[in-house]
């Protein structure tokens, strides 16, 4: 019987293989006869997806252009995954192999093949591509001044490509327009890093993962989003059930919470509610567990004002009018501004009035909203101990519970249990969050409120202990935050509103004093909302889908198709943002150019060049050094008027007497400079250079026809190391040190700062920061801990309504504990739009599904976002699951199909839709609201009905 | 109960072997081979998947009038008619989850269309309503060597698929001694939910899907009746089976007194 069987099986095998002739056997031919000449060659880099930061190694086989990526593994030395991915890692080798990525640059022209910003994408050369984009530059600099240039910036774009961008933007077009999508991802948590710490970035490191007791998780779903993190917090668990407790908070059931000892689900916002209620609990009713030592030698208490509206287009500005009868108002129409009227004043709720209370405010009060401000001052212990007063067990549980099935006691009981595990003497803690508390209208306050709790049980910044951001993108830390790709920011930390900073930076870009521009104020939204005020006329998107991943899309689309600007997407994939542009360029992608990215735990990773781009597609470091090309001294350091009135300064002048000409390009001023070439020489016969692609720097076998029209040969020195080491040279002996470039290629990545070659896994703490130690031995406090940030570390003094003492005092190496309170967000479920929204992401898809969905396999998987909704509020509205649906906000509307039987499982009041389909667009239906001080959009909440399509 | 531990080579092989005949069909290459599955189609075979609520194959086999009416039924287009080529009874509904999955309609349209009686209303209504979920169109067999949630990798894709989530697939946590520091999430059918619609074959991202439904009959295996769980109640409700029971083996099967006379050489020799 089984002989038989056998023989069956050999001669289906035989018959499968003869009948698959023309389909699978080439593949599987090739793949052997690369086997037998042992062509693979293995490579170390870096995961292209979330900021975990996972380390890959690559498998590349052929010779120059027709190299290419065949394999991918996890690498078993990386500190972070030991060898493991998720499934979006496990096809890293895929991504950049779709059918329609782009080779060439496109224009939209008429039938004489002019530009027209009406006509069809053709194809054009580099040059014709630069010529264009020169052109609208000019005439965008004569229209609107630096501001009138704006670049939609990336926490994906690699260091390198991030400096060399935010060189020419700030140094070259003296535009701070320059803003990335990590805007929309870490800007809380970075303003919630600024204000308590006086430094950006986490304190701990992953290590806390298996160090802790207790893992609580805020807004944050990290099993499907940081799935490798995920499976170390599994294992932390199963290592000691009894003793480890994961807690999951989050306003719907997720895939997170299937390890949860216990879940709380929470209406949408009240988060606020829920971290001071945990503040209260330990300083009304557990005062004994506060560290008191650790409180007088490290910590402030701190308040600010309260009525800073919601980040909100304000009246007056050119969109929003005229106001008209019917309560319209410019480009908005009448139900629009229903909301964005609370911009401007709004009525205080009977839900936030009890909360509002400390700070002068009752429900039915009229609250007159003020601009968005980072502003604060110290306050007292006493004062800090009264804002905490409102949130007593039974208003924090009527305002937090978020399902409506769920009885009050056991949510009441759930919080208890919280506060025991939080203030349980010797019992460490890590919070993490994501999104959650970072996409969110208070977004700042919420991330200063998580480590007051932290602060208070002196559990924060200590092996197995703190309150940890996770960052979303692969390098929203290393590059938009630690490079300072923001429009208020410049590296290490360093702010273009202060003169010393400016000074500091323009010294060592050699570039006259005075040429940076001192107002840093447009932020990704303000940037689409210049657009639509026909300030900003010419915008760049770079690394990221701006027209897909914003807020209120339908506004930022219109303005980019209608009116007179044009606008450039560089990208791998036609996606939403090429589709709205005037010109698109074809990008290199992340394996096909040397690169370095720094993941959540500060970790900085490095790779080199794999491959070849495809087709006629440049790295956007090389992007940006071409347009660089474009534009000399005399076109750009004149004077400017901005906005405001403030001057920028003729620096013409200057620039001669440090040696440049009227005509010296910006190309030769900050890339290829004398210093550049004299110090980063090419080493190709050495590693890390030797036998490895370097598209930029020695141009490569497609002879790529440059933006001059002719081949491009390279730029001839090792430009990568060059902005490495000119852009880690401003953090070194600063809290921000980064080893060498040629260190990195050694190593599976470091956690700054590198001290002595040494990384750092715990900040602020004297054993394991010599920076702390350092500090600690200066202050002389006898402190354990030195929270050294530079930035707001003198306050003037006051209460929680007002400033009593304006005379600022220091705070030297302490950090602050932040009076904040629960306030509701400006759109709230009512009769008509009666469900919250909630976006997000799914495990098998990034973003707005560029690479993702061009991977057969992840799009076979999941191939169309769906409505999670809760079965009976489905039944309630005639909806199967299945069902095609319509989603309708004030602003849009999408359709979809339901799911109730899905991952996620929300409560009744909620629904979730993922933004990754761009068929399914549901940044159409979300709110522009953004925390006012962080600027970064909330698109976990806002008002939608919806019925059946 | 978790099925996992039967997803072993030999159902694999079987599987393989179906597949590939399958594929064969149709190109000319293959001769006679393609001949013989043409003469295939006529009789029923072990692996086709049926719509939801097909009484036994045999038994359908006899009862389908091949009318189509449940096909047209079907939004999705999972179900289709056998063609020539198919390798199935012609004209008979089946579906290939790898293509189109069956999607779990709640009203299941394309049962109550069916004029014969193949399709039995009665086994997925449950209180007198259409009950998708007992609905029993095969079951869902993991090949642990290709499913790279076994390999550590973070996939759980045919988990977050499944309609039954947490019913049909549960995740089981792990420790991954290699790492030292990660867990382990690995799928595990639970062959008493699982409705064999295949959603988690279609949404399985290796190349050839790790995740696949196979009829119930073929896929599961059976312990005797002889040996009940002494640890489960339940299991008792296998002595149904039970039945007197009577041995033989290759040392067993002459009777006592002849091997007794047989002699004593097979003792003595080298």
């Amino acid at each position: 019987m089984s002989l038989s069987r056998r023989e069956f099986l050999k001669s289906s095998a035989a018959a499968s293989a003869a009948a698959a002739i023309g389909m699978t056997v080439p593949a599987e031919l090739e793949a052997n006869a690369n086997a037998a000449e042992s062509k693979w060659r293995w490579d170390k880099a870096a995961c292209r997806f979330c900021g975990t930061g996972c380390g890959i190694m690559l498998a590349t086989t052929g010779e120059g252009k027709d190299r290419k990526i065949v394999a991918v593994k996890g690498d078993p030395a990386a500190p972070v995954n030991r060898g493991l991915n998720c499934i979006k890692g496990y096809f890293n080798a895929k991504i950049m192999y779709g059918a329609d990525r782009l080779t060439q640059p496109l224009l939209r022209v008429n039938d004489k093949g002019e530009f027209d910003k009406h006509g069809k994408f053709a194809p054009v050369s580099w040059e014709r591509a630069y010529d264009e984009m020169e052109k609208n530059i000019r005439k965008a600099l004569k229209a609107s001044g630096p501001e009138g240039v704006a670049v939609f910036a990336s926490g994906q774009y690699t260091i390198m490509e991030g400096y060399a961008a935010q060189k020419m933007m700030k140094g070259g077009f003296r535009s701070n327009a320059i803003d990335p999508n990590a805007r929309h991802c870490m800007a809380s948590a970075v303003v919630g890093f600024y204000q308590t710490f006086g430094i950006d970035e986490p304190s701990g490191c992953y290590d806390d993962i298996e160090l802790t007791d207790t893992i609580v998780t805020w807004g944050s779903n990290m099993a499907e989003m940081h799935p490798i993190l995920w499976s170390r917090v599994t294992d932390r668990k199963l290592s000691d059930p009894d003793r480890v407790k994961v807690v999951n908070i989050q306003t719907y059931t997720h895939r997170t919470c299937d390890l949860g000892d216990f879940n709380i689900i929470f209406r949408p916002n009240t988060d606020l509610a829920l971290w001071n209620y945990l503040a209260r609990e330990i300083v009304y009713n557990h005062p004994e567990a506060i560290d008191w030592d650790f409180i007088k030698k490290n910590i402030v208490f701190a308040a600010g004002p309260v009525n800073i509206g919601y980040g909100f287009r304000r009246a007056g500005e050119k969109s929003l009018t005229p106001v008209r009868p019917d309560g319209s108002a410019g480009k908005y129409d009448a139900k629009e501004m229903e909301i964005y009227n609370k911009e401007m004043s709004k009525v205080v709720s009977e839900l936030e009035g009890p909360a509002l209370e400390p700070y002068g405010y009752k429900a039915g009060d009229i609250m007159n909203n003020i601009p968005g401000t980072l502003k604060h001052h110290e306050i007292s212990f006493e004062d800090y101990k009264k804002s905490l007063a409102p949130y007593t067990l039974d208003y924090t549980a009527k305002l937090c519970k978020g399902d409506p099935d769920e009885s009050l006691d056991s949510f009441k009981k759930k919080l208890q249990d919280l506060a025991a595990l939080y203030i349980e003497d010797g019992r460490k803690v890590v919070s993490f969050w994501t999104m959650g508390m970072n996409q969110h209208t208070r977004g700042t306050w919420d991330n200063t409120l998580s480590y007051n709790v932290h602060f208070m049980l002196n559990k924060q910044a200590k092996p197995g202990s703190g309150a940890f951001s996770l960052t979303g993108q692969p390098s929203a830390c290393g590059t938009a935050r630690e490079v300072g790709t923001f429009a208020h920011r410049l590296p290490a930390d360093m702010m273009v509103k202060n003169p010393k900073h400016r000074k500091i930076t323009e010294d060592g870009w050699k570039i006259p004093n005075g040429t940076l521009n001192p107002v840093g104020n447009q932020h990704i939204m303000k940037i689409h909302r210049d657009i639509e005020d026909g300030v900003v006329k010419f915008a760049w998107v770079n690394v990221c889908n701006a027209y897909q991943d914003s807020a209120n899309a339908k506004h930022w689309i219109k303005a980019a198709r209608e009116m007179d600007n044009f606008i450039v997407t560089s990208d791998g994939y036609p996606g939403i943002s090429a589709m709205v542009s005037d010109l698109i360029l074809p990008s290199a992608m992340i394996y096909e150019k040397w690169g370095a990215y720094g993941n959540a735990e500060r970790r900085s990773q490095h790779w080199r060049q794999q491959v070849l781009p495809v087709g006629n597609a440049m790295s956007d470091t090389w992007q940006w050094v071409e347009l660089s090309k474009r534009f000399t001294v005399d076109d750009l350091w004149g004077p400017y008027t901005l906005r405001n009135g403030k001057k920028l300064a003729d620096v013409r002048e200057a620039a001669y007497k440090m040696g440049y000409k009227p005509n010296t390009t910006m190309f030769e001023i900050l890339f290829a400079n004398e210093r550049a070439k004299k110090n980063y020489p090419l080493a190709l016969d050495q590693f890390p250079q030797k036998g490895y692609d370097n598209s930029e720097c020695i141009g490569d076998a497609r002879n790529v026809v440059g933006t001059d029209g002719k081949v491009f040969k390279g730029y001839g020195f090792m430009i990568h190391q060059y902005l490495w080491e000119e852009y880690a040279s401003f953090g070194r002996g600063h809290g921000h040190d980064l080893a060498d470039f040629v260190t990195y290629h050694k190593v599976r990545g470091l956690k700054w700062p590198v001290v002595n070659g040494k990384e750092t896994a715990w900040r602020f703490n004297v054993n394991f920061d010599p920076y702390a130690a350092k500090h600690a031995k200066e202050n002389g406090r006898g402190s354990e801990f030195a929270f050294y940030g530079p930035l707001a570390k003198a306050l003037p003094f006051g209460n929680l309504t007002t400033v009593t003492d304006k005379k600022k005092k220091p705070l030297t190496d302490k950090a602050k504990i932040f009076a904040r309170p629960y306030m509701d967000p400006p759109e709230m479920p009512d009769e008509e739009y009666n469900l919250w929204l909630c976006t997000g992401r799914v495990l098998e898809h990034w973003h707005s599904g560029t690479m993702t969905m061009r991977v057969p396999e992840l799009y076979r998987a999941v191939p169309e976002a769906l409505v999670y909704m809760n079965p009976d509020a489905a039944k309630e509205r005639g909806l199967k699951d299945n069902d095609v649906c319509w989603v309708e906000s004030r602003r849009g509307r999408v359709r979809a199909r339901v799911e109730t039987r899905g991952r996620n499982r929300p409560p009744k009041p909620l629904v979730f839709v993922p933004w990754f389909d761009e068929r399914v667009f549901i940044n159409k239906v979300t709110l522009d609201q953004t925390c006012p001080m962080s600027k970064q959009t909330d698109f976990k909440k806002c008002a939608v009905k919806i019925y059946k399509a | 109960m978790s099925n996992h531990s039967k997803a072993k080579q030999p159902v694999s092989d079987r599987r393989k072997f179906i597949l590939n005949m399958a594929k064969g069909v149709g190109y000319a290459a293959v001769g006679g081979f393609l001949w013989s599955a043409y003469l295939d189609e006529a009789k029923a075979s072990p692996l086709v998947l049926r719509p939801p609520a097909a009484i036994k194959e045999d038994d359908f086999l006899k009862t389908c009038i091949k009318c189509g009416l449940c096909v047209e039924a079907c939004p999705y287009d999972t179900l289709k008619l056998a063609k020539p080529g198919d390798h199935e009874p012609l004209g008979t509904p089946f579906f290939t989850p790898r293509d189109i999955p069956c999607y779990m309609c709640e009203d299941i349209p394309c049962v109550p269309v069916c004029p014969s009686g193949a399709l039995d209303e009665s086994s997925v209504t449950v209180n007198g309503q259409l009950d998708i979920n007992v609905a029993d169109m095969g079951l869902a067999v993991i090949d642990e060597n290709s499913c790279i949630a076994f390999w550590g990798i973070q996939c759980d894709a045919c988990y977050r698929a499944c309609p039954l989530l947490d019913k049909a697939i549960t995740i089981e946590y792990d420790k991954n001694s290699r790492t030292g520091k990660h867990a382990f999430l690995k799928p595990i059918v639970h062959a008493d939910a699982c409705t064999g619609c295949g959603m988690c074959e279609h949404a399985c991202v290796t190349e050839k899907p790790a995740i696949f439904i196979l009829p119930r009959e073929v896929a599961m295996g059976k312990a005797g009746s002889h040996y009940i769980k002494g640890w489960d109640k339940k299991d008792e409700a296998r002595l149904k089976d039970a039945h007197a029971i009577h041995t033989t083996t290759k040392v067993s099967r002459q009777q006592a007194v002849d091997k007794l006379n047989g002699g004593l050489e097979g003792l003595l020799d080298e």
